[in-house]
Protein backbone atom coordinates (compact mmCIF):
# COMPACT_ATOMS: atom_id res chain seq x y z
CA UNK A 1 0.00 0.00 0.00
CA UNK A 2 1.54 3.21 -1.16
CA UNK A 3 1.72 6.57 1.18
CA UNK A 4 2.66 9.73 0.09
CA UNK A 5 5.29 11.68 1.88
CA UNK A 6 4.43 15.42 2.35
CA UNK A 7 7.85 16.71 2.71
CA UNK A 8 10.05 14.30 0.88
CA UNK A 9 7.91 14.69 -1.98
CA UNK A 10 7.50 11.06 -2.95
CA UNK A 11 5.38 7.34 -2.67
CA UNK A 12 6.52 4.86 -0.45
CA UNK A 13 5.24 1.75 1.15
CA UNK A 14 3.38 1.98 4.47
CA UNK A 15 4.17 -1.84 5.01
CA UNK A 16 7.56 -1.30 4.43
CA UNK A 17 8.06 1.70 7.03
CA UNK A 18 5.44 -0.23 9.87
CA UNK A 19 8.51 -2.99 9.13
CA UNK A 20 10.98 -0.64 9.24
CA UNK A 21 9.79 1.55 12.34
CA UNK A 22 8.93 -2.60 14.07
CA UNK A 23 12.35 -3.38 13.84
CA UNK A 24 14.38 -1.02 15.05
CA UNK A 25 11.77 -0.64 17.68
CA UNK A 26 12.01 -4.34 18.72
CA UNK A 27 15.92 -3.80 18.34
CA UNK A 28 16.13 -0.31 20.31
CA UNK A 29 13.94 -2.25 22.94
CA UNK A 30 16.27 -5.36 23.08
CA UNK A 31 19.47 -3.17 23.52
CA UNK A 32 17.71 0.03 25.26
CA UNK A 33 19.08 2.44 22.43
CA UNK A 34 16.98 4.86 21.05
CA UNK A 35 17.38 3.33 17.53
CA UNK A 36 17.90 6.67 15.96
CA UNK A 37 21.19 5.61 14.51
CA UNK A 38 19.97 3.02 12.41
CA UNK A 39 16.59 4.31 11.33
CA UNK A 40 18.43 7.54 9.62
CA UNK A 41 20.37 4.88 7.77
CA UNK A 42 17.37 2.97 6.84
CA UNK A 43 15.70 5.62 5.60
CA UNK A 44 18.98 6.80 3.52
CA UNK A 45 18.95 3.43 2.12
CA UNK A 46 15.43 3.64 1.08
CA UNK A 47 15.96 6.65 -1.12
CA UNK A 48 14.62 9.50 1.25
CA UNK A 49 16.71 12.02 1.20
CA UNK A 50 19.28 12.22 3.82
CA UNK A 51 18.19 16.14 5.08
CA UNK A 52 14.75 14.44 5.57
CA UNK A 53 15.93 11.41 7.22
CA UNK A 54 18.31 13.30 9.61
CA UNK A 55 15.48 15.45 10.68
CA UNK A 56 12.60 12.79 10.65
CA UNK A 57 14.66 10.53 12.42
CA UNK A 58 14.92 13.17 15.48
CA UNK A 59 11.01 13.24 15.26
CA UNK A 60 10.48 9.19 15.84
CA UNK A 61 13.70 9.49 18.55
CA UNK A 62 11.42 12.25 20.92
CA UNK A 63 8.78 9.15 20.77
CA UNK A 64 10.57 6.44 21.28
CA UNK A 65 13.22 8.57 24.03
CA UNK A 66 9.84 8.94 25.93
CA UNK A 67 8.59 5.78 26.13
CA UNK A 68 11.65 4.45 26.74
CA UNK A 69 11.90 6.81 29.72
CA UNK A 70 8.27 6.72 30.98
CA UNK A 71 9.65 3.06 32.34
CA UNK A 72 12.50 4.46 33.72
CA UNK A 73 10.69 7.24 35.60
CA UNK A 74 8.47 4.61 37.20
CA UNK A 75 11.55 2.70 38.18
CA UNK A 76 13.16 6.29 39.57
CA UNK A 77 16.22 5.24 37.86
CA UNK A 78 16.20 8.98 36.59
CA UNK A 79 18.82 11.33 37.48
CA UNK A 80 16.37 14.57 36.69
CA UNK A 81 19.55 17.15 38.09
CA UNK A 82 22.30 15.51 36.13
CA UNK A 83 19.96 15.36 33.18
CA UNK A 84 18.84 19.00 33.25
CA UNK A 85 22.92 19.91 33.11
CA UNK A 86 23.12 17.84 30.04
CA UNK A 87 20.17 18.96 28.30
CA UNK A 88 21.79 22.36 28.75
CA UNK A 89 24.66 21.36 26.96
CA UNK A 90 22.39 19.48 24.57
CA UNK A 91 20.40 22.56 23.30
CA UNK A 92 23.80 24.50 22.70
CA UNK A 93 25.28 21.82 20.57
CA UNK A 94 21.68 21.08 18.77
CA UNK A 95 21.98 24.24 18.04
CA UNK A 96 25.73 24.72 16.50
CA UNK A 97 24.56 21.59 15.05
CA UNK A 98 22.03 23.14 13.48
CA UNK A 99 23.77 26.31 11.60
CA UNK A 100 26.27 23.48 10.37
CA UNK A 101 23.53 21.45 9.18
CA UNK A 102 21.70 24.80 7.16
CA UNK A 103 25.98 25.98 6.10
CA UNK A 104 26.21 22.25 4.58
CA UNK A 105 23.06 21.92 2.60
CA UNK A 106 23.55 25.52 1.09
CA UNK A 107 26.94 23.90 -0.12
CA UNK A 108 25.98 20.79 -1.42
CA UNK A 109 28.40 18.59 1.13
CA UNK A 110 25.18 17.67 3.86
CA UNK A 111 24.82 14.32 2.31
CA UNK A 112 28.67 13.55 2.32
CA UNK A 113 28.75 14.87 5.73
CA UNK A 114 26.40 12.69 6.93
CA UNK A 115 27.19 9.27 5.62
CA UNK A 116 31.06 10.21 6.93
CA UNK A 117 29.99 10.68 10.23
CA UNK A 118 27.95 8.00 10.03
CA UNK A 119 30.56 5.72 8.85
CA UNK A 120 33.17 6.52 11.53
CA UNK A 121 30.87 6.79 14.25
CA UNK A 122 29.01 3.51 13.68
CA UNK A 123 32.52 2.01 12.70
CA UNK A 124 34.23 3.10 15.66
CA UNK A 125 31.62 2.48 18.28
CA UNK A 126 30.65 -0.91 16.20
CA UNK A 127 34.19 -1.90 16.74
CA UNK A 128 34.68 -1.24 20.03
CA UNK A 129 31.54 -2.85 21.21
CA UNK A 130 32.54 -6.11 18.99
CA UNK A 131 35.99 -6.27 20.65
CA UNK A 132 34.29 -5.89 24.06
CA UNK A 133 31.95 -8.74 23.64
CA UNK A 134 34.18 -10.98 22.12
CA UNK A 135 36.42 -10.86 24.88
CA UNK A 136 33.48 -11.18 27.46
CA UNK A 137 32.44 -14.26 25.22
CA UNK A 138 35.98 -15.73 25.79
CA UNK A 139 36.32 -14.45 29.55
CA UNK A 140 32.71 -16.19 29.92
CA UNK A 141 34.17 -19.67 28.44
CA UNK A 142 37.35 -19.61 30.30
CA UNK A 143 35.13 -19.35 33.18
CA UNK A 144 36.96 -15.71 34.35
CA UNK A 145 34.93 -13.23 36.59
CA UNK A 146 34.19 -10.67 34.45
CA UNK A 147 36.54 -7.17 35.47
CA UNK A 148 34.26 -4.51 35.28
CA UNK A 149 35.86 -0.67 36.29
CA UNK A 150 34.26 0.16 39.56
CA UNK A 151 32.79 3.51 40.00
CA UNK A 152 34.13 6.02 41.99
CA UNK A 153 37.93 5.67 40.80
CA UNK A 154 38.97 9.06 39.83
CA UNK A 155 40.31 10.61 36.70
CA UNK A 156 41.30 14.14 35.31
CA UNK A 157 37.40 14.84 34.99
CA UNK A 158 37.49 15.09 38.43
CA UNK A 159 40.27 17.76 38.56
CA UNK A 160 38.38 20.12 36.56
CA UNK A 161 36.28 23.02 38.46
CA UNK A 162 32.64 23.93 38.92
CA UNK A 163 31.85 20.91 40.87
CA UNK A 164 28.06 19.97 41.53
CA UNK A 165 26.78 17.49 43.22
CA UNK A 166 24.27 15.26 41.51
CA UNK A 167 22.67 13.37 44.12
CA UNK A 168 20.66 10.62 42.49
CA UNK A 169 24.28 9.66 40.80
CA UNK A 170 26.30 9.66 44.21
CA UNK A 171 28.48 11.83 41.94
CA UNK A 172 30.18 15.38 42.84
CA UNK A 173 31.91 16.21 39.55
CA UNK A 174 32.94 19.32 37.76
CA UNK A 175 29.91 20.51 35.10
CA UNK A 176 32.34 20.95 32.36
CA UNK A 177 32.54 17.70 30.79
CA UNK A 178 28.65 16.97 31.74
CA UNK A 179 27.54 20.16 29.34
CA UNK A 180 30.49 19.19 27.36
CA UNK A 181 29.27 15.78 26.63
CA UNK A 182 25.65 17.14 26.12
CA UNK A 183 26.87 19.52 23.49
CA UNK A 184 28.78 16.79 21.37
CA UNK A 185 25.88 14.74 21.89
CA UNK A 186 23.39 17.66 21.27
CA UNK A 187 25.38 18.23 17.48
CA UNK A 188 25.26 15.01 16.49
CA UNK A 189 21.67 14.89 16.94
CA UNK A 190 21.19 17.83 14.83
CA UNK A 191 23.07 16.65 12.29
CA UNK A 192 23.20 12.60 12.68
CA UNK A 193 19.06 12.17 13.76
CA UNK A 194 20.11 10.36 16.48
CA UNK A 195 19.32 10.31 20.06
CA UNK A 196 23.20 9.49 20.64
CA UNK A 197 21.90 7.11 23.32
CA UNK A 198 24.64 4.61 21.67
CA UNK A 199 27.30 7.34 22.64
CA UNK A 200 26.01 8.99 26.08
CA UNK A 201 25.27 6.05 27.71
CA UNK A 202 29.39 4.96 27.66
CA UNK A 203 30.59 8.31 28.43
CA UNK A 204 28.43 8.41 31.09
CA UNK A 205 29.82 5.67 32.57
CA UNK A 206 33.33 5.63 31.83
CA UNK A 207 34.21 9.45 31.75
CA UNK A 208 31.86 10.63 34.26
CA UNK A 209 31.28 7.08 36.44
CA UNK A 210 27.58 7.23 36.70
CA UNK A 211 26.14 4.28 38.19
CA UNK A 212 24.99 1.89 35.30
CA UNK A 213 21.15 1.79 37.12
CA UNK A 214 20.47 5.50 36.54
CA UNK A 215 22.41 5.92 33.22
CA UNK A 216 19.89 4.98 30.57
CA UNK A 217 17.39 6.68 32.09
CA UNK A 218 19.00 9.78 32.74
CA UNK A 219 19.86 9.54 28.71
CA UNK A 220 16.62 8.96 27.70
CA UNK A 221 15.56 11.93 29.95
CA UNK A 222 17.52 14.25 27.89
CA UNK A 223 17.60 12.73 24.84
CA UNK A 224 13.65 13.56 24.51
CA UNK A 225 14.20 17.12 25.06
CA UNK A 226 16.99 17.71 23.01
CA UNK A 227 15.55 15.22 19.85
CA UNK A 228 12.04 17.48 20.63
CA UNK A 229 14.40 21.16 20.25
CA UNK A 230 16.38 19.26 17.16
CA UNK A 231 13.01 18.29 15.70
CA UNK A 232 11.51 21.47 16.12
CA UNK A 233 14.16 24.03 14.89
CA UNK A 234 14.99 21.41 11.98
CA UNK A 235 11.38 21.99 10.75
CA UNK A 236 11.53 26.20 11.23
CA UNK A 237 14.89 26.71 9.71
CA UNK A 238 15.30 23.56 7.17
CA UNK A 239 11.41 22.17 6.49
CA UNK A 240 12.87 18.89 6.60
CA UNK A 241 10.35 17.31 9.08
CA UNK A 242 8.22 14.46 7.58
CA UNK A 243 5.46 14.45 9.82
CA UNK A 244 3.74 11.23 8.00
CA UNK A 245 6.75 9.47 7.77
CA UNK A 246 8.17 9.86 11.56
CA UNK A 247 4.13 8.87 12.31
CA UNK A 248 4.72 5.98 10.45
CA UNK A 249 7.83 4.79 12.09
CA UNK A 250 6.98 5.85 15.34
CA UNK A 251 3.88 3.52 15.54
CA UNK A 252 6.29 0.24 14.51
CA UNK A 253 8.88 1.75 16.78
CA UNK A 254 7.17 1.65 20.13
CA UNK A 255 5.53 -1.18 19.89
CA UNK A 256 8.53 -3.13 18.69
CA UNK A 257 10.70 -1.44 21.46
CA UNK A 258 8.16 -3.45 24.31
CA UNK A 259 8.44 -6.64 22.62
CA UNK A 260 11.93 -6.15 22.03
CA UNK A 261 12.71 -4.95 25.82
CA UNK A 262 10.96 -8.51 26.63
CA UNK A 263 13.16 -10.40 24.52
CA UNK A 264 16.52 -8.52 25.38
CA UNK A 265 15.57 -9.87 29.03
CA UNK A 266 16.12 -13.64 28.02
CA UNK A 267 19.10 -13.40 26.00
CA UNK A 268 22.78 -13.17 27.32
CA UNK A 269 24.47 -9.74 27.46
CA UNK A 270 27.35 -10.91 25.51
CA UNK A 271 26.29 -12.58 22.53
CA UNK A 272 23.38 -9.86 22.47
CA UNK A 273 26.14 -6.92 22.10
CA UNK A 274 28.18 -8.82 19.99
CA UNK A 275 24.88 -9.02 17.45
CA UNK A 276 24.38 -5.45 17.68
CA UNK A 277 27.92 -4.44 16.97
CA UNK A 278 28.16 -6.54 13.74
CA UNK A 279 25.02 -4.93 12.40
CA UNK A 280 26.39 -1.70 13.19
CA UNK A 281 29.33 -2.32 11.62
CA UNK A 282 26.91 -3.77 8.51
CA UNK A 283 25.66 -0.76 8.26
CA UNK A 284 28.85 1.63 8.63
CA UNK A 285 29.63 -0.56 5.77
CA UNK A 286 27.07 -0.01 3.59
CA UNK A 287 26.93 3.39 3.93
CA UNK A 288 30.88 3.63 3.44
CA UNK A 289 30.35 1.79 -0.07
CA UNK A 290 28.13 4.22 -1.19
CA UNK A 291 30.89 6.68 -1.00
CA UNK A 292 33.36 5.10 -3.03
CA UNK A 293 30.42 3.64 -5.68
CA UNK A 294 30.72 5.80 -8.93
CA UNK A 295 26.95 7.13 -9.23
CA UNK A 296 24.65 6.89 -12.07
CA UNK A 297 25.04 10.42 -12.80
CA UNK A 298 27.76 12.99 -11.90
CA UNK A 299 25.69 16.10 -11.44
CA UNK A 300 23.06 16.77 -9.86
CA UNK A 301 20.67 19.53 -9.30
CA UNK A 302 19.59 21.17 -6.20
CA UNK A 303 17.29 24.49 -6.13
CA UNK A 304 18.51 26.51 -3.46
CA UNK A 305 16.22 27.73 -0.75
CA UNK A 306 13.58 24.67 -1.78
CA UNK B 1 -24.16 31.99 -38.25
CA UNK B 2 -20.63 30.87 -39.29
CA UNK B 3 -19.03 31.06 -35.98
CA UNK B 4 -22.14 29.45 -34.76
CA UNK B 5 -21.26 26.30 -37.51
CA UNK B 6 -17.29 26.50 -36.06
CA UNK B 7 -18.71 26.21 -32.06
CA UNK B 8 -20.60 23.40 -32.79
CA UNK B 9 -18.07 21.55 -34.91
CA UNK B 10 -14.84 21.79 -32.48
CA UNK B 11 -17.63 20.50 -29.51
CA UNK B 12 -18.20 17.27 -31.66
CA UNK B 13 -14.63 17.43 -32.38
CA UNK B 14 -13.96 17.56 -28.41
CA UNK B 15 -16.21 14.59 -27.71
CA UNK B 16 -14.79 12.36 -30.32
CA UNK B 17 -11.11 13.28 -28.81
CA UNK B 18 -9.81 9.93 -27.62
CA UNK B 19 -9.59 9.73 -23.96
CA UNK B 20 -6.05 10.59 -22.74
CA UNK B 21 -4.45 7.13 -22.19
CA UNK B 22 -3.31 7.96 -18.41
CA UNK B 23 -5.42 10.92 -16.67
CA UNK B 24 -7.03 12.90 -18.49
CA UNK B 25 -7.00 16.64 -17.46
CA UNK B 26 -10.71 18.15 -18.08
CA UNK B 27 -11.19 21.93 -18.61
CA UNK B 28 -8.83 22.11 -21.38
CA UNK B 29 -11.11 23.65 -24.63
CA UNK B 30 -10.74 25.98 -26.85
CA UNK B 31 -11.42 29.65 -25.88
CA UNK B 32 -12.46 30.97 -29.17
CA UNK B 33 -12.14 30.78 -32.79
CA UNK B 34 -12.48 32.95 -35.88
CA UNK B 35 -15.11 32.50 -38.33
CA UNK B 36 -12.98 30.12 -41.08
CA UNK B 37 -12.35 32.53 -44.11
CA UNK B 38 -10.88 31.62 -47.52
CA UNK B 39 -7.11 33.30 -47.63
CA UNK B 40 -8.09 36.75 -46.07
CA UNK B 41 -4.79 37.94 -44.94
CA UNK B 42 -2.37 36.05 -42.74
CA UNK B 43 -2.68 33.04 -40.74
CA UNK B 44 -3.02 33.21 -37.25
CA UNK B 45 -2.46 30.65 -34.36
CA UNK B 46 -4.69 30.62 -31.34
CA UNK B 47 -4.66 28.33 -27.94
CA UNK B 48 -6.87 29.28 -25.17
CA UNK B 49 -7.61 27.48 -22.16
CA UNK B 50 -10.77 27.59 -20.58
CA UNK B 51 -9.17 27.12 -16.95
CA UNK B 52 -6.61 28.67 -15.77
CA UNK B 53 -5.79 26.40 -12.94
CA UNK B 54 -5.46 22.90 -12.60
CA UNK B 55 -5.25 21.03 -9.32
CA UNK B 56 -3.15 17.69 -9.19
CA UNK B 57 -3.63 15.52 -6.06
CA UNK B 58 -0.60 14.88 -3.69
CA UNK B 59 -0.44 11.29 -5.56
CA UNK B 60 -0.45 12.54 -8.70
CA UNK B 61 1.40 10.14 -10.97
CA UNK B 62 2.19 11.97 -14.24
CA UNK B 63 -0.92 12.64 -16.87
CA UNK B 64 -1.23 14.04 -19.93
CA UNK B 65 -2.24 17.62 -20.80
CA UNK B 66 -4.23 18.38 -23.69
CA UNK B 67 -4.39 22.01 -25.45
CA UNK B 68 -6.74 22.29 -28.27
CA UNK B 69 -6.10 25.47 -30.96
CA UNK B 70 -7.13 27.00 -34.36
CA UNK B 71 -5.06 28.20 -37.16
CA UNK B 72 -7.09 31.01 -38.43
CA UNK B 73 -6.96 32.10 -42.29
CA UNK B 74 -5.90 28.47 -43.40
CA UNK B 75 -5.27 28.15 -47.10
CA UNK B 76 -6.80 24.98 -47.84
CA UNK B 77 -4.48 24.14 -50.44
CA UNK B 78 -1.05 24.39 -48.06
CA UNK B 79 -3.43 22.55 -44.94
CA UNK B 80 -4.16 19.58 -47.50
CA UNK B 81 -0.30 19.30 -47.99
CA UNK B 82 0.10 19.41 -44.78
CA UNK B 83 2.74 21.86 -44.49
CA UNK B 84 1.15 23.53 -41.72
CA UNK B 85 3.42 23.03 -38.32
CA UNK B 86 2.26 23.52 -34.80
CA UNK B 87 4.99 23.53 -31.83
CA UNK B 88 2.69 23.68 -28.42
CA UNK B 89 5.60 24.22 -25.57
CA UNK B 90 4.53 24.22 -21.62
CA UNK B 91 7.01 26.15 -19.68
CA UNK B 92 7.27 25.33 -16.07
CA UNK B 93 7.99 28.27 -13.17
CA UNK B 94 11.91 29.87 -13.34
CA UNK B 95 14.04 29.36 -10.37
CA UNK B 96 17.59 29.53 -9.70
CA UNK B 97 19.14 25.94 -10.12
CA UNK B 98 22.61 25.01 -9.24
CA UNK B 99 24.46 22.07 -10.77
CA UNK B 100 27.15 20.32 -9.03
CA UNK B 101 29.74 17.72 -10.10
CA UNK B 102 30.71 14.83 -8.33
CA UNK B 103 34.57 14.33 -8.61
CA UNK B 104 36.48 11.17 -7.26
CA UNK B 105 38.45 12.67 -3.99
CA UNK B 106 40.47 10.18 -1.92
CA UNK B 107 38.23 7.30 -3.85
CA UNK B 108 34.50 8.62 -2.73
CA UNK B 109 32.52 10.52 -4.89
CA UNK B 110 32.32 14.04 -3.67
CA UNK B 111 30.55 17.05 -4.66
CA UNK B 112 33.30 19.33 -5.83
CA UNK B 113 32.62 22.21 -8.52
CA UNK B 114 29.37 23.82 -8.97
CA UNK B 115 27.70 26.24 -11.50
CA UNK B 116 24.20 28.40 -10.44
CA UNK B 117 21.96 29.00 -13.71
CA UNK B 118 19.40 31.73 -13.17
CA UNK B 119 15.56 31.81 -14.51
CA UNK B 120 15.80 28.15 -15.25
CA UNK B 121 12.20 26.77 -16.26
CA UNK B 122 11.46 23.59 -13.93
CA UNK B 123 10.16 21.94 -16.80
CA UNK B 124 9.53 22.63 -20.06
CA UNK B 125 7.21 19.81 -22.44
CA UNK B 126 7.10 20.11 -26.17
CA UNK B 127 5.15 18.82 -28.27
CA UNK B 128 5.16 18.63 -32.17
CA UNK B 129 3.33 17.29 -35.12
CA UNK B 130 6.01 16.44 -36.59
CA UNK B 131 10.11 15.49 -36.20
CA UNK B 132 11.51 18.88 -34.88
CA UNK B 133 13.96 19.06 -38.02
CA UNK B 134 11.18 18.53 -40.76
CA UNK B 135 9.09 21.18 -39.20
CA UNK B 136 11.64 24.08 -39.76
CA UNK B 137 16.01 24.77 -39.64
CA UNK B 138 18.09 25.11 -36.42
CA UNK B 139 18.67 28.76 -37.10
CA UNK B 140 14.93 29.30 -36.54
CA UNK B 141 14.84 27.20 -33.84
CA UNK B 142 17.47 29.29 -31.89
CA UNK B 143 16.21 32.32 -33.03
CA UNK B 144 12.95 31.41 -31.47
CA UNK B 145 14.70 29.99 -28.69
CA UNK B 146 12.46 27.20 -29.04
CA UNK B 147 13.07 22.98 -27.55
CA UNK B 148 15.28 22.11 -24.62
CA UNK B 149 18.13 22.68 -26.61
CA UNK B 150 17.98 26.08 -28.01
CA UNK B 151 16.11 27.63 -24.52
CA UNK B 152 18.60 30.22 -23.36
CA UNK B 153 19.92 29.13 -19.95
CA UNK B 154 21.75 32.29 -17.97
CA UNK B 155 24.53 31.27 -15.65
CA UNK B 156 24.52 33.56 -12.36
CA UNK B 157 28.24 34.61 -13.33
CA UNK B 158 28.81 35.02 -16.65
CA UNK B 159 32.49 35.81 -16.33
CA UNK B 160 32.86 32.28 -15.64
CA UNK B 161 34.83 29.68 -18.49
CA UNK B 162 32.28 29.53 -21.20
CA UNK B 163 33.41 25.59 -21.54
CA UNK B 164 32.60 24.93 -18.28
CA UNK B 165 29.61 26.75 -18.05
CA UNK B 166 28.67 24.38 -21.55
CA UNK B 167 29.43 21.07 -19.87
CA UNK B 168 27.37 22.45 -17.17
CA UNK B 169 24.09 23.91 -19.10
CA UNK B 170 24.17 20.38 -21.01
CA UNK B 171 24.09 18.38 -17.98
CA UNK B 172 21.67 21.10 -16.55
CA UNK B 173 19.01 19.76 -19.43
CA UNK B 174 20.19 16.04 -19.59
CA UNK B 175 19.23 16.22 -15.65
CA UNK B 176 16.04 17.19 -16.21
CA UNK B 177 15.45 15.47 -18.82
CA UNK B 178 16.30 12.27 -17.22
CA UNK B 179 13.82 13.69 -14.13
CA UNK B 180 11.12 13.45 -16.78
CA UNK B 181 10.64 17.45 -16.70
CA UNK B 182 12.81 18.58 -19.89
CA UNK B 183 10.68 17.12 -22.54
CA UNK B 184 9.64 16.54 -26.33
CA UNK B 185 6.47 14.06 -27.78
CA UNK B 186 6.97 14.41 -31.45
CA UNK B 187 3.37 13.79 -32.96
CA UNK B 188 2.15 15.14 -30.06
CA UNK B 189 0.41 17.98 -31.56
CA UNK B 190 -2.38 16.61 -34.14
CA UNK B 191 -4.74 18.62 -36.61
CA UNK B 192 -8.44 17.41 -36.25
CA UNK B 193 -9.57 19.98 -39.03
CA UNK B 194 -7.91 22.19 -40.99
CA UNK B 195 -7.83 24.87 -38.97
CA UNK B 196 -8.09 22.87 -35.40
CA UNK B 197 -5.48 20.90 -33.46
CA UNK B 198 -4.90 18.99 -30.54
CA UNK B 199 -1.93 18.99 -28.35
CA UNK B 200 -1.18 16.31 -25.64
CA UNK B 201 2.05 17.00 -23.32
CA UNK B 202 3.06 14.61 -20.88
CA UNK B 203 3.05 16.37 -17.13
CA UNK B 204 5.71 14.73 -15.18
CA UNK B 205 4.59 13.19 -11.67
CA UNK B 206 6.91 15.46 -10.21
CA UNK B 207 5.71 18.70 -12.36
CA UNK B 208 6.40 21.93 -10.17
CA UNK B 209 3.62 23.47 -9.27
CA UNK B 210 2.89 27.42 -10.05
CA UNK B 211 2.30 28.78 -13.28
CA UNK B 212 2.79 27.36 -16.22
CA UNK B 213 2.99 29.47 -19.83
CA UNK B 214 1.56 27.57 -22.81
CA UNK B 215 2.56 28.96 -26.42
CA UNK B 216 1.94 27.64 -29.58
CA UNK B 217 3.87 28.66 -32.81
CA UNK B 218 3.16 28.21 -36.04
CA UNK B 219 4.96 27.35 -39.30
CA UNK B 220 3.88 27.16 -43.25
CA UNK B 221 6.40 25.70 -45.49
CA UNK B 222 9.19 25.95 -42.51
CA UNK B 223 8.26 29.74 -42.02
CA UNK B 224 7.61 30.80 -38.59
CA UNK B 225 4.47 32.46 -39.39
CA UNK B 226 3.01 33.50 -35.27
CA UNK B 227 2.51 32.19 -31.81
CA UNK B 228 -0.01 32.59 -28.94
CA UNK B 229 0.44 31.74 -25.49
CA UNK B 230 -1.58 31.52 -21.85
CA UNK B 231 -1.24 30.85 -18.66
CA UNK B 232 -2.14 28.13 -16.41
CA UNK B 233 -1.49 27.48 -12.90
CA UNK B 234 -0.82 24.24 -11.36
CA UNK B 235 -1.77 23.55 -7.55
CA UNK B 236 -1.66 20.77 -5.72
CA UNK B 237 -5.00 20.01 -3.58
CA UNK B 238 -5.46 17.15 -0.88
CA UNK B 239 -4.12 16.74 2.49
CA UNK B 240 -0.77 16.05 1.98
CA UNK B 241 -0.90 19.15 0.19
CA UNK B 242 -2.01 20.77 3.10
CA UNK B 243 0.70 19.80 5.65
CA UNK B 244 3.16 20.46 2.82
CA UNK B 245 1.79 23.92 3.41
CA UNK B 246 1.59 24.14 7.01
CA UNK B 247 5.18 23.00 7.52
CA UNK B 248 6.49 25.72 4.78
CA UNK B 249 4.39 28.54 6.29
CA UNK B 250 4.16 27.57 10.09
CA UNK B 251 7.42 25.78 10.68
CA UNK B 252 7.76 26.88 14.24
CA UNK B 253 4.21 25.28 14.74
CA UNK B 254 4.52 22.68 12.71
CA UNK B 255 7.65 21.61 15.18
CA UNK B 256 5.90 21.78 18.18
CA UNK B 257 3.02 19.41 16.41
CA UNK B 258 5.18 16.93 15.00
CA UNK B 259 6.92 16.82 18.74
CA UNK B 260 3.65 16.43 20.64
CA UNK B 261 2.77 14.12 18.44
CA UNK B 262 5.92 11.98 19.08
CA UNK B 263 5.20 12.44 22.44
CA UNK B 264 1.36 11.05 22.72
CA UNK B 265 2.74 8.37 20.23
CA UNK B 266 5.56 7.11 22.71
CA UNK B 267 3.26 7.52 25.69
CA UNK B 268 0.35 5.23 24.00
CA UNK B 269 2.93 3.08 22.74
CA UNK B 270 3.43 2.10 26.24
CA UNK B 271 0.03 2.22 27.33
CA UNK B 272 -0.93 0.02 24.80
CA UNK B 273 1.91 -2.32 24.33
CA UNK B 274 3.80 -2.55 27.83
CA UNK B 275 5.46 -5.65 28.27
CA UNK B 276 6.84 -4.95 32.11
Amino acid sequence: MGIYLPIAEMSVNLFVLLAMGAAVGFLSGMFGVGGGFLITPLLIFYNIPPAIAVATGANQVVASSFSGALSHMKKRTIDFKLGTVLLAGGVLGSTIGIYVFTLLRAVGQLDLFISLLYVILLGVVGGLMLVESVRALRRARDGAAPTLKKSGQHNWIHRLPLKMRFRASKLFVSVIPVIGIGAGIGFLSAIMGVGGGFIMVPALIYLLKVPTNVVVGTSLFQIIFVSAFTTIVHASTNYTVDVVLAFMLMIGGVAGAQYGAKAGQRLRGEQLRALLALLVLAVALRLGFDLFVRPNSIYSLATPGY
Amino acid sequence: MARAATAALLLILAAAAPVAAQEALEGLTPLSSEPLQQNTGREAIQIGLSTNRVEITADFSGADLTIFGSVENVDPQIARQGRYDVVVVLEGPAREVVVRRKDRVLGMWINMASESFINVPMSYSVATTRMPQDITDAASYKRLSLGADNLHIEPLDREGNPVTIEDFRTALRDRKAAAGLFNMRVGGVEFLSQSLFRASLPLSPSVPVGTHKARAFLFKNGVFIGESSDYLTIVKAGFEQSIYRFSSNHGFAYGILATALAVLTGWLGRVVFRKD
